[in-house]
């Protein structure tokens, strides 16, 4: 079943989106994450002008983040005072992400830049996530049921002024790292156009302490307004939003980010992270192969002015 | 020379006066991209009308469609620091979206490179590029993977002795459009040559439009932009919010 996308110019297998929205969804559901890294990459695959891709994978993320975000509100797994600060921090993280992205791309080799962020940081979180985490399973394992949790150390963290109690979270900390890790992930995710649950999850987990039940649905509840933001940034400023191939896309997402959801509340927090680790680990070795390997096509076309 | 040669060939096209022409029919002048367009054959066919009596030298056709012409950026890649990256960049300052050629025999055959050179008619000669930086010697290998690129994806076509002709005076051929096509006025163009020299030629233009919905969201993403934003916006939440209630009501049952 061929479909036609008028903003995209291209004919593609609607099942096909269907399908990839369903993976994505789940992933989303499952994770936090708003499967932007996936998503992205996969639509090149098919067909899809990178542009259009980007802008068009942001606005799939906000549905199926928002479908998967009221799941974990029935099942109070979201911190909204973290969330919000959180959120300053990503807004204005991300609007200075747009303004170096801009800077990059009138340097040329913006395309270069984006893969290697991809690659570094996919591989720096992967791998930290999968070795941690394989440690815990071990550990939980061999330790029978969890014992009590260890009340964490006293860090500088805890010496920060504009302290603020996080309910959910069970901490009292300041604004200041959250805020800031908002702002690191906010800038991130514009260069790499994604929603940056894939280093926001792993951010609150190990630096602000948060329990990996509440990260999840904080998580997504911090990156609708990301990508609703970038959304309406593509549309306006580079017009390739696609409104039909979201359709499909969202269409097969809400639905596997609701099946995610519930996947993700019977499995273990730590066969969870082993899982997201291994995935985020076989994009980041995908995508460094397409930089090492020669390929098979050397030119590329790309269409300048042609509106 | 070449130029004397055109003119020698020119004159000697433009003295017997325009005894034969070409009479056209199209299946269909207008091509709709649709939600569910996946392509689109096109028919030409046509006939010659003459005043005069056959000639001994049999009369040859070539058929040209060409899309709407846009620049295009060439980049390669090149092996540095161990990865393999954009590195030289050739501008192509015109090249057709969609272009095919067909005739009725082999190309140089049916038709000589003088008139190739005048009409931009083969693939190489309808793209239009002015030069290469300085840095790059071989511009050419751009413009072959240019070409070699949008032939894979069935956006060049060179047909040759794909036109039946009957009589030296019916002719017809089917050209397929895929379905990434972009929207525009497609010229068409027909010539007819012998010994390779154009003896009459013939343009008319194939209309190709988005049309209801397809149109109605392209028109609405480039001028109301805010609005077409909002309104994938509100799609991306409702679908979110429905999706959830639905399931917790599947649920709950």
């Amino acid at each position: 079943m061929q479909t036609y996308l008028p903003v995209a110019e291209v004919s593609v297998n609607a099942l096909l989106l269907l399908g990839l929205g369903g993976l994505v969804g789940i992933l989303s559901g499952m994770f936090g994450v708003g499967g932007g890294f996936l998503i992205t990459p996969l639509l090149f695959f098919i067909g899809v002008p990178p542009s259009v891709a980007v802008a068009t994978g942001a606005n799939q993320i906000v549905a199926s983040s928002f479908s998967a975000v009221l799941a974990h509100f029935r099942k109070r797994t979201v911190d909204l005072s973290m969330g919000t600060v959180l959120l300053v921090g990503g807004l204005s993280g991300s609007a200075l992400g747009v303004w170096i992205f801009n800077y990059l791309k009138s340097l040329g080799q913006v395309d270069l830049l984006v893969s290697l962020c991809y690659v570094v940081f996919l591989g720096i979180i992967g791998g930290l996530m999968f070795i941690e985490s394989l440690n815990a399973l071990r550990k939980a394992h061999r330790q029978g049921p969890s014992k009590p949790a260890r009340r964490r150390p006293r860090t500088l963290i805890h010496a920060l002024p504009f302290k603020m109690r996080f309910r959910a979270s069970g901490q009292y900390m300041s604004v200041i790292p959250p805020l800031l890790v908002g702002f690191a992930v906010g800038i991130l995710s514009a260069i790499m156009g994604v929603g940056g649950g894939f280093i926001m999850v792993p951010a609150m987990i190990y630096l602000l302490g948060m329990p990996t039940k509440v990260v999840v649905g904080t998580s997504l509840f911090q990156i609708i307004f990301v990508t609703a933001f970038t959304t309406m940034l593509h549309a306006v400023t580079n017009q390739t939003v696609d409104i039909v191939l979201a359709v499909y896309l969202i269409l097969g997402g809400v639905i596997g980010a609701q099946i995610g959801a519930q996947i993700g509340l019977k499995l273990k927090a730590e066969q969870l992270r082993v899982l997201l680790a291994a995935m985020v680990l076989a994009v980041c070795a995908k995508l460094a192969l397409d930089l090492l390997i020669e390929p098979g096509e050397l030119y590329n076309l790309s269409k300048v002015g042609a509106m | 020379m070449r130029l004397l040669l055109a003119l020698f060939l020119l004159c000697l096209s433009a003295l017997p006066g325009r005894t034969e022409e070409v009479v056209l029919g199209l299946s269909t002048d207008k091509v709709a991209i649709t939600t569910s367009f996946n392509g689109s054959e096109i028919l030409i066919f046509g006939a010659i009308k003459r005043e005069t009596p056959i000639k001994d030298e049999p009369l040859e056709i070539v058929i040209t469609v060409a899309g709407p012409s846009d620049p295009v950026l060439v980049r390669r890649k090149a092996h540095r620091y161990g990865m393999w990256i954009n590195t030289d960049a050739v501008m192509v300052d015109a090249a057709p979206s969609f272009y095919a050629v067909a005739t009725t025999g082999p190309l140089r055959q049916v038709l000589s490179q003088t008139e190739d050179l005048r009409h931009k008619i083969s693939i190489e000669r309808a793209i239009r590029s002015v030069g290469a930086p300085d840095n790059i010697r071989d511009s050419a290998r751009f413009t072959d993977a240019l070409i070699r690129i949008r032939d894979d994806h069935g956006l060049y076509q060179e047909l040759e002795g794909t036109v039946a002709f009957d009589q030296q005076t019916l002719f017809r051929t089917a050209i397929d459009m895929p379905a990434d096509l972009t929207e525009g006025d497609y010229s068409t163009r027909i010539f007819l040559t012998r010994g390779g020299a154009v003896v009459s030629q013939y343009e008319t233009v194939i209309n190709v439009r988005k049309v209801g919905l397809e149109r109605w969201l392209y028109v609405l993403s480039r001028q109301h932009a805010v609005l077409y934003g909002l309104l994938s916006l509100t799609i991306a939440i409702v679908a979110g919010w429905g999706a959830s209630a639905g399931f917790s009501l599947l649920r709950n049952r």
